[in-house]
């Protein structure tokens, strides 16, 4: 309720008892008014609930007045996504601008420091390890935590995942856990079918919550898979948080280094779209398995 | 020298002058990571008191780094004035401290004492330094530097345009200059960070920039900044480099992983002189940040701040335009939070003054911190009441190449406004006679981009 509709209840509650102090006001009158004070309230709640939500402000308009050349200023935008043409309160930012970067700032602050959710987990069907990183601070302060499984994620693993595999794939928060959640049921789907119709042995896929990309070494070795592929959440830019990178390497070793791994990166609605990112998936994948290398060895070839 | 103190009822001994250094610097995430931070408040302190009682000379027989594994030491060490080293080598770093803070030391004096002191000097005394003492320290100190114009001239406050494009669009860059310059963003310089470091790119885009700033006759510097080899080759094909930039770092092994040394500094710098289109005399640009070193595993043992105080050491002897600290562009791993990241950008500004060096600070952050924007406007309105000879100017604070946030347009204007200070004055003429400024402040016409589109 507002505070317009509130002060309207309370003037309506006072005059009637005021009213009824001085014995003009009672008995069955005194109900009608206690009616329309409902009624007041009633129609408070029903007005703020009618209109639509207010959403985070649209900043692709050009907010300066009267400018030398607004066509100019309007094709400057079409060239870039930087935030431009906005004009100033004094010299700061515009309230609308100002909130949005406060919104495109928290989403990104989500994406990093909240978990995957468990309902998304099931509905995926993939049970969840944890790295060495026991939370998200340690997980942001120690990178070599999250290259590693805990003791109890290695024994979960090797209980639930078949050995030998062709391919493992692994979900892995990293960075952006919305990354994860906006992408992961458009490619999984598609990465899975299309390698299965391709008499490929895939392993059973699962989710490393504090995981970064150097994981899925101790992953391959430990299920003697051919190929792991990660599916794992980037740093959140302010222009989206939902951007996933994969990484792919071939029978990764105590020796991998980062050049043997092959990474398509920008994954999300706004850059590769996901399903298209799973078909690409599984002809890269097909490409490691012929040519039994990854990274810069698999791009000399 | 005694490497032992008590505090109270705790007794603590410390096996080198690299650990009280390591163990006396403020919390970093860092220096955890290195395992060598302080482990409880009281053995911060204790090594506090242990640092207080060094003499100068304990620390300059004592380097981090010995001198003849490491360029960086190599560097500091030749470099030094050593007449002034002696007049103060019997000073303990607390002697220092109080000497420094003095109302009777004046800038000169600290321009003076900063050529004999070692940069692990420098880097002591400011670890027994709190914020306000850091912010009081630099603001004596003003370092002046010209490529075709003076930066750090007292009373002004300077800018880099960063008008970065995730593909490097020429009309994407050239839109964000424009916008910047109408809000008076961009007397240090204009610079741009391409996404494709080849010597193609860079050129095209000086050509581009030049081209603009000769038309309307802005007087400021241009510079893109890929790898200082990139550039050299571009200047080579012809390029129009104001300014040639680099990042480098406090020990060798790190200037290795980026692909630097001093000998190819210094031919840089000649090419400069030779084929540049700066003025002179101080025609470089260098990046620097803690915590790169430890990123790079490059560090050894030797605390973040400290490597940090070490570049500016190796930095010096180049004589740049500008320096620019970019200390909360690492990552938590090295910086975590707000509370780290304004403590950095305080220190490093007073370390690089001391030093001699012409200062700037971006006080930024990445999405990946615990910090945001109310942490990154406390450090830039400090590091602006410090002296900081200029900040960045990045669209909206939003860099859409790098993913990073940074002082904006406004942040530029704003700052400017708040403490009174000017553009650089060739810049403040120019903005006037575009009528974007009137008697320091902006005019209705500022913020409009199509100025430039009539």
């Amino acid at each position: 309720m507002g505070a317009d509709n509130q002060m309207e209840k309370l003037i309506i509650e006072n005059v009637m008892k005021e009213l009824a102090k001085r014995g003009l006001f009672g008995g069955e009158a005194e109900e009608v008014c206690k009616e329309v004070v409902k009624k007041a309230g009633d129609f408070a709640t029903a007005a703020c609930c009618n209109e639509a939500p207010i959403e985070v402000p649209d900043i692709s308009g050009v907010w300066v007045p009267d400018p030398v050349n607004l066509d100019a200023i309007k094709a400057m935008k079409e060239s870039t996504p930087a935030r431009i043409g906005l004009y100033r309160a004094g010299a700061r930012p515009k309230t609308d601008a100002f909130l949005k970067f406060l919104a495109d700032h928290a989403q990104a602050m989500d994406a990093v420091f909240l978990d995957v959710s468990d309902e998304f987990l099931t509905k995926m069907n993939l049970f969840s390890v944890q790295t060495e990183a026991r939370d998200k601070d340690e997980f942001l302060k120690m990178p070599h935590l999250g290259r590693k499984l805990s003791e109890e994620g290695k024994k979960t693993v090797l209980e639930r995942c078949q050995k030998n595999v062709q391919v493992q794939i692994i979900i892995v928060d990293g960075l952006s856990s919305s990354a994860i959640e906006a992408n992961v049921p458009d490619v999984l789907p598609v990465l899975t079918q299309g390698l299965n119709a391709s008499g490929i042995v895939v392993g059973t896929p699962f989710f490393v919550k504090n995981g970064r990309v150097g994981v899925q070494d101790e992953i391959g070795m430990l299920l003697n898979a051919d190929v792991v592929v990660s599916l794992i959440g980037e740093r959140p830019g302010l222009v989206t948080a939902d951007s996933m990178s994969a990484y792919m390497i071939y029978r990764p070793s105590e020796k991998t280094v980062e050049a043997d791994r092959t990474m398509i990166s920008n994954i999300h609605k706004g850059g590769t779209p996901p399903a298209e990112a799973g078909a690409l998936l599984v002809d890269i994948v097909k490409q490691i398995l012929a040519a039994k290398c990854s990274g810069m060895k698999l791009s000399l070839q | 020298m005694n490497l032992s103190a008590k505090v109270y009822n705790k007794s603590f001994t410390f096996k080198s002058v690299k650990e009280v250094l390591a163990k006396a610097n403020e919390e970093k995430s860092g220096d955890m990571l290195a395992g060598i931070g302080a482990e409880s408040a009281t053995e911060r302190v204790a090594a506090k008191l242990v640092l207080s009682r060094l003499t100068l000379e304990d620390i300059y027989n004592n380097p981090v780094i010995p001198y003849e594994i490491d360029e960086v030491t190599r560097v500091i060490y030749d470099g030094l004035n050593i007449a002034i080293y002696n007049k103060f080598k019997n000073y303990t770093v607390g002697e220092l401290r109080d000497y420094i803070l003095d109302s009777d030391t004046t800038g000169e004096d600290l321009k003076h004492l900063g050529r004999g002191l070692t940069s692990e000097m420098i880097a002591a005394v400011a670890k027994l330094m709190s914020n306000l003492d850091l912010v009081y320290a630099a603001k004596k100190i003003r370092n002046q530097a010209h490529c075709n114009t003076t930066i750090g001239v007292p009373g002004t406050l300077a800018f880099r345009n960063q008008p970065n494009h995730p593909t490097d669009s020429v009309h994407g860059i050239m839109a964000s200059i424009k916008e910047g310059l109408s809000f008076g963003s961009g007397d240090a310089v204009i610079g741009i960070n391409p996404v494709e470091d080849n010597a193609e790119t860079v050129k095209r885009q000086l050509e581009t920039v030049k081209e603009f700033m000769h038309k309307w006759e802005i007087p400021t510097q241009a510079c893109v900044l890929a790898h200082i080899t990139t550039q050299m080759k571009a200047i080579e094909l012809g390029a129009p480099a104001d300014l040639v930039f680099q990042s480098i770092a406090g020990t060798q092994a790190a200037n290795d992983a980026f692909g630097v040394s001093a000998e190819l500094i210094a031919e840089a710098y000649a090419l400069a002189e030779r084929k540049g289109t700066g003025t002179g005399p101080n025609l470089l640009y260098f990046e620097t940040g803690q915590g790169s070193e430890i990123s790079l595993e490059c560090h050894h043992g030797v605390d973040e701040m400290t490597l940090e105080a070490r570049t500016y050491g190796f930095g010096r002897k180049f004589k740049p335009f500008m320096v620019n600290n970019v200390s909360g562009f690492i990552g938590p791993e090295t910086i975590y939070d707000g509370k780290e990241v304004i403590r950095a950008d305080l220190e490093d500004l007073f370390m690089g003054k001391l030093h001699g060096l012409p200062m700037g600070i971006a006080p930024c952050y990445t999405n990946h911190m615990k910090a945001d924007q109310n942490d990154q406007e406390i450090g830039t309105m400090l590091c602006a009441m410090a002296g900081s000879n200029y900040f960045m100017g990045v669209p909206g604070g939003d860099d859409v190449m790098l993913s990073y946030q940074d002082t904006s347009y406004h942040d530029d204007a704003s700052v400017r406004e708040i403490l009174g200070l000017r553009p650089l004055p060739e810049f403040e003429k120019w903005l006037e006679k575009m009528g974007i400024m009137e008697d320091g402040r902006l005019t209705k016409k500022a913020g409009d981009p199509s100025i430039f589109d009539k």
